[in-house]
């Protein structure tokens, strides 16, 4: 194993672990809030917020995330294109990178997976604690606020775990579409040095240790029992 | 672009026809992938719960690993380290290098990613199994094989079939991925007749609802399976 690139090479493999991580934050960050919503909507009584929520949820869940991808950077990016509009507009510059459509995408998927994930948690509160917090005077947002989602969330935190893990692995789909993130430094230095293992490995190796600090962060993250409340 | 037009690029020019032979290769590698990863599961089941320390810790290790590495990452490393350790194998034993056969390669690369999550899923359910069952095919004097064979397998399938659903929803999905190395699936094909007719957005729908269309089909039979199989589970407990 011969690691004498990786001088010329750290600055480029750091920043890919830069946008790695960005990609990661920006797509979690906007995607819980969206799997929220989504959660809401198919507990909604509303019959059709429900049905729509759930047909959207299932399209995403039942599709590959490169293909949703690949549908919004080649085929909504090649519209977009066409519009000399928003060719010639200020946003242009940002349009063009592939970035912003993984994490759309992204967060998106993150919506879809997390919001199943969030509903099972919301319904498997008990109903004495919405109706104890109800009796107390509190209004629907402050219950939401207050006891349901903080309760949902400390059961499905485990969950959350293994959905954070899932989404690190999912920013790697992000060098298909010429992303340099980490997979796609290592990419370049593949097809600059000829090296084919020692690149890729060392990025795996990175890819694990990002996914300890993601489960170990979750460990952390409040250890409240069930039993305590 | 009106429906015609749309019609007309898929019907006529026949790309339906090609996206549709794609999908039947899509659903080839799965299958094939799928069946490689449940032997990989069982085995690296088995030993997790019943082998020696060391295999255990290799074990332990290959599904630790595989599930904290992005698929794509892996996908590009087993192909290229494949045909690479399967060339010097070659050129070891004085035979010329082989072209790798896409669909194998593809079956094999999937299959051992795959192995790392049912095996979990599978000593999970064999884990859940009432140990009552397994002591009484014991004191029927059953072999250990026939135990496996008559108890084991049969007894876990009830609680295995959730998750191994969920894993084949995963592989169709990830066998999308195989796409980057050139294997021409339903991705590859959309990719093609996308290319070639500058109809991106189109082409890529389609694609997606062909998967879409798999997806719900296959957890529909999916569901028949688990009633079939659990109708010997007591309700109620």
């Amino acid at each position: 194993m011969d690691l004498t690139w990786l001088n010329d090479f750290s600055s480029e493999l750091l920043r890919g672990a830069g946008l790695t991580v960005q990609l990661l934050l920006i797509s979690a960050g906007f995607g819980f809030v969206l799997a929220i919503a989504m959660a809401l909507g198919r507990l909604s009584n509303s019959v059709v917020l429900a049905n729509a929520c759930r047909f959207v949820s299932s399209v995403i869940r039942g599709t590959p995330l490169l293909v949703q991808i690949y549908i919004l950077y080649y085929g909504v990016g090649s519209v977009l294109a066409s519009y000399p509009l928003i060719r010639g507009g200020v946003l242009w510059p940002y349009l063009r990178e592939g970035f912003w459509y993984v994490a759309l995408a992204l967060t998106l998927s993150v919506g879809a997976y997390v919001g199943e994930v969030l509903r099972s948690g919301l319904r498997a509160v008990p109903r004495g604690e919405l109706e104890a917090a109800r009796a107390y005077g509190m209004r629907r947002g402050q219950i939401l606020r207050r006891v349901w989602l903080p309760r949902a969330l400390q059961m499905v935190r485990p969950t959350l775990a293994g959905e954070s893990v899932m989404l690190l692995k999912s920013t790697a789909l992000a060098s298909t579409v010429a992303v340099t993130d980490l997979l796609g430094a290592a990419n370049i230095v593949r097809s600059q040095t000829l090296r084919v293992y020692e690149p890729l490995l060392l990025v795996a190796i990175t890819y694990i240790v990002l996914a300890l600090i993601i489960e170990k962060s979750f460990k952390l993250m409040g250890t409240t029992s069930q039993r305590r409340v | 672009m009106t429906i015609s037009e749309m019609s007309n690029l898929l019907f006529a020019e026949g790309w339906i026809q090609t996206l549709a032979q794609g999908a039947v290769k899509t659903l080839g590698i799965s299958l094939g992938a799928f069946a490689l990863g449940l032997c990989i599961g069982l085995l690296v089941a088995l030993i997790k719960l019943r082998g020696p320390r060391w295999m255990v810790a290799c074990a332990n290790c290959y599904t630790t690993l595989y599930r904290a590495v992005p698929e794509l990452l892996l996908i590009l490393l087993l192909y290229y380290a494949g045909t690479d350790l399967l060339n010097l194998a070659m050129a070891a034993m004085g035979r010329p290098s082989v072209e790798i056969n896409g669909f194998l390669a593809a079956v094999v690369v999937l299959g051992i990613v795959q192995g790392a999550y049912s095996g979990e899923v599978i000593r999970g359910a064999v884990e859940a199994i009432p140990a009552g069952l397994v002591e009484a095919g014991r004191a029927y004097g059953m072999s250990r094989a026939k135990l496996l064979s008559r108890i084991i397998l049969p007894c876990m399938l009830p609680f295995a079939i959730a998750g191994l659903s969920n894993l084949w929803l995963v592989l169709v999905k990830e066998s999308a991925l195989i796409s980057v190395v050139g294997y021409s699936e339903l991705l590859t094909a959309g990719r093609q007749a996308a290319a070639s007719t500058k109809h991106y957005l189109l082409f890529y729908l389609v694609v997606a609802a062909f998967y879409y269309v798999i997806t719900l089909v296959s957890s529909m039979v999916f569901r028949k399976f688990e009633a079939g199989f659990e109708r010997w589970m007591p309700r109620n407990v």
